[in-house]
């Protein structure tokens, strides 16, 4: 798994790459909430993410929950239909605004 | 600040380990590991067994060391564990003396009772490898699901309609339409449904972990498929929730898939309620496979006759041994558990009243888990709602110990209502009792101590029970055997599906007839799976075996019966739109509020003049809506007469006060859209003197 990061304009874009498990979720998420400063706008880009575990959908909501709680916001884009499904059939989905591809996702923050 | 627990004290194999905490039992997440905790009080030793996920042999070992064990418990914390790819189990070493009640077996790998998942039956009907040492594996789970502002609704207990469901069948059958048929979504993906037609609880046949694979077999005639525990009724753990049941249950989210439906449906301001089996296990009798509790502990969790053979009150090979201190603990572990995290509303026991026998089999007087669950502060606000009887002999509807909280499934209810509606004689004085809540059953435990119901999992549907004289059990591989034969039904002529209009007409009307009674009868009623819309069984009273149409809920029939939909869910909201139909204590049959009538009375073809007679198959009551709540709440005059007689006949109406009139709420012998009338719109009675009740027809009339 990597983590690549980018700013577009006050979005932090975080691309990640690989599969999200056990043993991944916790560098992923060390390096998501580094560049989570309060008030954060962040996008995060999954269109190449193919497998992600139980430990992957906590992950993203330890970040949700971080960073809306500094008063930030997170945006994901880019997910697989199997893994829109799965965030969706165990309900962690409900917590994020989702978009296809990251322009759309960056339009959301404006 | 590091807590000093962190650090490791001992080594296994390369494993870090440290003694463990005794409570909470199970598997429980600890800063830097896993705590491991199991109970046994007749063993010698214990072994903690990891494995990787499904991998074919143990990855390690670990004894738990002598210092380890505080009284009858064993505890270990293992550290640097991957929780996601990690399953469990125990071996026990002990006497091996099936007489004295023990059967310890080291080889056997015993999952743990407290497992919060289990794996192995992953994917429902997916073949198992049956030469895998460890059938049903412990699995960790994080239970730390997002609730955001949900919590048990707590609707109160009248208010409810609830509606009984297997899981895979609702949604299983192709004309569901559902993206994920027969699982925990697909009945997300129904809640509207749920809404339109007005249901505020569903409760769920058995989602513990079970093996549907269990007693498979193939119909010797046939050569047909039989699932023996289709149902579920045969638990192997209590605390995990059916993977099979989860689309997600192939990468081991169940807990989640499930969390999220509970979190949906109480959004939609529907309740949940789970079946629950703690009166037996899937480890059958001495003849039965090792998968936990007989391997840890034969003696304390099961009754045992004085030669250690397996008691069998539950007709399924054992019996838990529930009011042994030690498995009322587990009770209630387990039930606050789901009440906790998982924010179960309510529970029906299945075979309850197994759980107030003593350990030798002897019914009780004050059983301990009945009183220690009535009074537990988690579950204090949930439903508590018994089977009350048991497949040893107890029946105990009407007496099973309620403490002020137990609800009961009113088996008389669906007895009297079945012979009523087929026209039967001598059943009026009856008929007055349970359209009361039965006050001769629960005179001090007020209205909803009586879950009515006329149609459940167990027997006929409702289609099936005016369609059928018999039961039609052929397709179970019992010769028609199994199921019961007292189902007081009726075909209406012809057994089985016909062309005929005249009898096709007549079953119409018996199945709103039926549904009318249902929901204005004071108490709670529980409609089954279905009957809304005619789901027919073809006649089978016992279909726990069956993985097909025999039990999947066909959707099309919703078109079908478009008639029948209609009508049920409007008389739902009917009930929802009155008080009166929801009182919490029983009616007086007195004037409590000087209103001039008395909060019930009965009448007949004559008004105020109610025929008790043996011959009799007519009964017409009044509810007057002055009392409707004890008095607390405003609400209509409600008349409902009921004519099972085939002939048709004039009934006189009692007079109503100075501006008000009857009005037609429904009426099952008129053809729709005149047969019943949403709240609100019911048309005015052009005779307010009399009304006509065509044969085998129910009216309701609202005074207002």
């Amino acid at each position: 798994m990597e983590v690549s990061q980018r700013t577009e304009g006050e979005v932090e874009v975080i691309a990640i790459s690989g599969e999200i498990d056990g043993s991944t979720a916790p560098a992923a998420q060390s390096q998501i909430l580094s560049v989570a400063k309060s008030d954060a706008k962040i996008l995060i880009d999954m269109s190449q993410v193919h497998y992600m575990s139980s430990a992957g959908l906590r992950m993203l909501l330890v970040v949700y929950r971080t960073v809306s709680g500094q008063g930030g916001k997170v945006v994901l884009t880019g997910l697989s239909q199997d893994l829109e499904d799965t965030m969706s059939l165990t309900g962690f989905l409900d917590f994020f605004d989702h978009f296809e591809s990251v322009d759309a996702g960056l339009a959301a923050f404006n | 600040m590091q807590r000093v627990d962190v650090f490791p004290t001992h080594e296994h194999q390369g494993h870090k380990l440290r003694p463990g905490k005794p409570f909470p039992f199970g598997a429980t997440l600890a800063p830097g590991g896993v705590n491991f905790s199991v109970y046994s009080s007749h063993a010698t030793s214990c072994t903690l067994v990891l494995f990787d996920k499904d991998a074919p042999e143990p990855k390690v070992e670990i004894p738990f060391p002598d210092e380890f064990r505080i009284g009858n418990v064993y505890s270990m914390i293992v550290f640097d564990l991957d929780i996601e790819s990690l399953e469990y189990g125990y071996r026990f070493d002990g006497p091996w003396d099936p007489q004295a009640g023990h059967r310890f077996d080291k080889s056997k790998i015993l999952m743990d009772p407290y497992a919060k998942a289990i794996g192995g039956r992953d994917v429902w009907g997916q073949p198992p490898d049956w030469d895998n040492i460890y059938q049903h594996r412990a699995r960790l789970v994080y239970d730390d699901f997002d609730w955001d502002d949900d919590r048990p609704l707590e609707i109160p207990l009248e208010d409810l309609v609830i509606y009984e469901m297997h899981v895979r069948s609702f949604t299983k059958h192709e004309s569901s339409g559902v993206r994920f048929p027969g699982v925990f979504a697909g009945i997300r993906e129904k809640i509207p449904y749920l809404k339109e037609l007005g249901v505020n609880c569903i409760e769920l046949l058995p989602i513990y972990e079970f093996d549907e694979f269990e007693h498979s077999r193939e119909d010797p005639k046939t050569g047909r498929q039989l699932v023996g525990n289709y149902w579920g009724y045969s638990t192997l753990g209590f605390f995990a929730p059916k993977a099979g049941y989860a689309a997600t249950g192939k990468l081991g989210m169940q807990v989640d898939e499930f969390k999220a439906l509970v979190k949906e449906l109480h959004r939609n301001n529907i309740e949940v309620f789970l079946d629950v089996v703690f009166n037996h296990t899937a480890e059958g009798n001495e003849h039965g496979p090792y998968i936990s509790l007989k391997g840890i502990d034969n003696k304390t969790y099961y009754m045992l006759t004085p030669e250690g053979y397996y008691f069998n009150f539950s007709g399924t090979g054992n019996t838990l041994n529930c009011n042994n201190p030690v498995v009322r603990n587990m009770v209630l572990d387990c039930l606050r558990y789901w009440a906790s995290e998982y924010h179960i509303d309510g529970f029906r026991f299945d075979l309850a009243s197994i759980l107030g026998r003593d350990p030798w089999g002897a019914p009780l007087s004050n059983p301990p888990l009945l009183e220690s669950l009535a009074f537990d502060p988690v579950l204090a606000k949930c439903k508590l709602i018994a089977e009350a009887w048991d497949a040893g002999g107890l029946y105990q509807v009407g007496s099973f110990p309620a403490y002020g909280r137990w609800a009961e499934w009113n088996g008389k209810y669906r007895d009297s209502i079945r012979k009523f509606l087929k026209g039967e004689m001598g059943v009026i004085g009856e008929m007055a009792q349970r359209l009361q809540a039965s006050p001769d059953l629960y005179a001090t435990r007020g209205a909803t101590a009586s879950i009515n119901f006329i149609t459940a999992h167990d027997g006929f549907t409702l289609n099936d029970l005016v369609s059928y004289n018999e039961k039609h059990n052929e397709a179970n591989g019992e010769d028609n055997r199994d199921g019961t034969n007292d189902n007081d039904s009726w075909n209406c002529g012809w057994e089985g599906p016909t062309d005929d209009p005249g009898i096709n007409a007549l079953r119409m009307r018996q199945m709103k007839n039926a549904m009318t009674m249902l929901l204005v009868s004071q108490g709670v009623p529980m409609i089954l799976m279905g009957d809304e819309m005619g789901r027919t069984q073809y006649g089978n009273n016992n279909t726990y075996c069956h993985d097909n149409e025999l039990n999947w809920q066909d959707w099309t029939l919703l078109e079908k019966n478009a008639e029948l939909f209609r009508y049920v869910k409007t008389m739902l909201a009917f009930r929802h739109a009155h008080h009166a139909l929801r009182n919490r204590w029983h009616l007086t049959g007195t004037d409590t509020v000087g209103s001039g009538y008395a909060d019930i009375t009965w009448h007949g073809t004559q008004a105020w003049n109610a025929d008790w007679s043996g011959t009799s198959r007519i009964l017409a009551f009044m509810l007057c809506g002055k009392h409707a709540h004890g008095g607390q709440r405003e609400d209509d005059y409600i008349y409902v007469a009921m004519n099972m007689h085939w002939e048709s006949h004039w009934f006189e109406l009692p007079g109503l006060p100075k501006g008000t009139q009857w009005h037609a709420a429904a009426n099952t012998g008129a053809p729709p859209p005149e047969d019943i009338w949403q709240p609100g719109t019911e048309p005015l009675l052009e005779n307010q003197a009399g009304i006509l009740v065509g044969d085998r027809s129910v009216v309701v009339l609202v005074g207002k």
